[in-house]
């Protein structure tokens, strides 16, 4: 299995060299970092080349890792059903920066991308209707990066006199708890006493 | 204008497209769904599901917890079929840390899988005759369902929010007279089978409303990420089962049933026949686990909770026990995707570890949301009752498309 997939590797490196920054191959999947610009013509690629076919694009999502230069990682899985064969594309790209739209090439693409711009705020350019998707109309922030509190910033309820669906603050009668159950040994940093000035 | 007014220049009437709001409370939704639509008279232009309604964050949710305290969220995605989705997230954990299942657990698996398929099939295809106008099949099939879930009670003490599947194996063992029971079922089961299909399969209603309605091509299949009984349908022979073998279905015997035209028609006779090849499988599964009597279904070990009688005996257990409830079993860092051949299509859990008790990042890739997002493609041209029809045979719950 790894053997046909460090192949295909091989293949796609070597009539992608523009493109491809890495591949890896891990837990039996393989996994092509390319720069966001390449996207395109890229994933144009997989669809049409013959060893490779990937004609379906299951899944399009992003990672937040918010310490990061480049902040978000792009994630497409691609299958293929002729070749029975699974890829993940990755790419980086930075908090501000557009990244080009692939729903010329997966019409399928457009809810997902749409998913993506509404949950991280990711941009994407030339898509034909970038608008919210899950979350209410007129939401403001992107709830799944990382710095967007669980509970969000906004309430509503009925308002009986207002006759209407009214926003308000969250307020919590009991703040919204996150229990560290890491174990002491390896999850908490604890600064022991007389340490304090040991990383200045 | 709506046209009752003429020009008064050149006395032509003057048409518009007209727009209306199909839910978010409507019978034939399936669920909360919102959908404009344009319509050039009876004819559907455009399509705009607004979805949405139903969303909880599951995945934002999913961040602060442990990887077992998420579990349950993946019951309530596809309410219809919980256990499937549970399945998905059991495959992804064992991957990445690498978790052989008892053979018994494994079997339990598929029987509960299959359980899963005949439930959101049932639910389907006689709901969705009801959105073409027949009102007795879904009474008939949810007593069957019904019947179902008495089996997931009596496996797990829940009807619908089971929690049965654990990385590891499954919570508990069955017991013997419920084993007895199912196979019983799938004795009973196909004569119930030959009932519904006897109402639709030939009937002139059911054919005018669904043959020839909604089609879907093979390369629309491929262009808008479709999956399941929607590719099936449409004359491609593809089943993760089958194609990408998990868990021990490669030692199965099952027909993977495929339509010709691509219809709402032939994808209600696809599902049919699924449910008869299910049945099979569950036979199969049982007589399978006749060998495995007795043996454990757990894989002991970090992810699993001890014996209970160890835990009364043995210190270590009992630490184990604590910690494994509390502090939840670390994965290692990595990344992985499984999927599972989930009632509606593929049904994916894109899983990014750190190496922590609990996940850094989860996608859920719901087979649901690629078949709404082609509603506007698929609906096209077609009449507006036949919006009722396609949406039903998409077979679309909220609970996963919303997340």
């Amino acid at each position: 299995m790894s053997e046909k997939l460090l192949e295909l590797a091989a293949h796609i490196e070597a009539r992608q060299p523009d493109c491809v920054i890495a591949t890896s191959v891990a837990n039996g999947e393989l996994e092509v970092t390319v720069s966001p610009e390449a996207l395109p013509t890229f994933t144009e690629f997989l669809k049409s080349d013959a060893t490779c076919e990937f004609t379906t694009l299951t899944d399009l999502t992003a990672v937040d890792y918010p310490g990061r230069d480049r902040r978000f990682d792009m994630v497409y899985l691609f299958l293929s059903m002729t070749q029975n064969q699974r890829i993940r594309v990755k790419a980086q790209v930075h908090e501000s920066a557009l990244v080009p739209t692939i729903t010329d090439v997966f019409p399928s693409a457009n809810w997902f991308e749409r998913e993506v711009f509404d949950m991280y705020g990711i941009l994407f350019s030339g898509h034909p209707d970038l608008r919210r998707i899950l979350t209410d109309y007129g939401f403001r922030g992107h709830p799944l990066r990382k710095d967007f509190p669980t509970t969000g910033y906004v309430e509503l309820r009925y308002d009986e006199t207002e006759k209407r669906v009214v926003y308000e603050p969250v307020s919590l009668t009991q703040d919204y708890r996150q229990f560290d159950f890491m174990s002491p040994w390896e999850g908490a940093e604890y600064i022991l006493p007389g340490d304090e000035k040991k990383g200045a | 204008m709506d046209g009752s007014n003429p020009d008064a220049l050149s006395g032509e009437q003057q048409i518009r497209n007209f727009n209306i709001n199909f839910g978010p409370q409507h019978p034939a939704a399936h669920g909360v769904l919102r959908m404009v639509l344009e319509l050039d008279g009876e004819i559907v232009e455009r399509t705009d599901p607004h979805i949405g309604l139903l969303h909880r964050g599951t995945e934002k949710l999913m961040e602060s917890r442990t990887y077992l305290q998420n579990l349950p969220y993946l019951d309530r995605l596809d309410y219809v079929a919980p256990m499937n989705q549970e399945h998905a997230w059991c495959l992804a954990i064992e991957k990445l840390t690498g978790t052989e299942i008892p053979r018994r657990a494994s079997l339990i698996r598929v029987l509960f899988s299959e359980i899963g398929r005949v439930l959101n099939h049932l639910l389907n295809v006689t709901t969705q005759a009801m959105d073409v106008g027949a009102l007795t099949p879904p009474l008939w099939g949810f007593e069957e369902r019904e019947k179902l879930m008495i089996f997931y009670e009596r496996a797990c003490g829940a009807r619908l929010h089971a929690a049965y599947f654990r990385p590891g194996g499954v919570h508990q063992d069955l017991p013997q007279e419920l084993i007895d029971d199912i196979f019983q079922w799938t004795e009973e089961f196909p004569e119930i089978l030959d009932d519904i299909s006897g109402l639709l399969t030939e009937n002139r209603i059911f054919k005018q409303r669904n043959v020839d309605i909604g089609v879907v091509t093979p390369e629309e299949c491929h262009s808008l990420s479709m999956s399941g009984v929607m590719v099936r349908g449409s004359g491609l022979a593809w089943d993760l089962r089958r194609a990408q073998p998990y868990e021990c279905y490669d030692e199965f015997e099952f027909q993977v049933p495929v339509g010709t035209r691509g219809d709402c028609y032939d994808r209600y006779l696809c599902r049919m026949a699924e449910m008869r090849e299910s049945v099979k499988i569950m036979r199969q599964a049982i007589e399978k686990m006749e060998l495995t009597k007795g043996e454990d279904v757990l894989a002991r070990g970090k992810l699993t909770p001890p014996k209970r009688d160890e835990m009364k005996t043995s210190m270590e257990a009992l630490i184990h026990h604590f910690k494994l409830y509390t502090e939840g079993f670390h994965v290692p860092a990595g990344e992985v995707y499984a999927a599972v051949e989930a009632p509606k299509g593929e049904f994916g859990v894109y899983l990014v570890a750190d190496g922590t008790n609990k996940p850094y990042k989860v996608k859920l890739r719901a087979p649901g949301y690629p078949h709404l997002a082609a509603m506007d493609h698929v609906c096209r041209g077609h009449q507006l009752a036949d919006v009722s029809a396609i949406l039903g045979s998409m077979d679309v719950v909220f609970g996963e498309i919303d997340r």
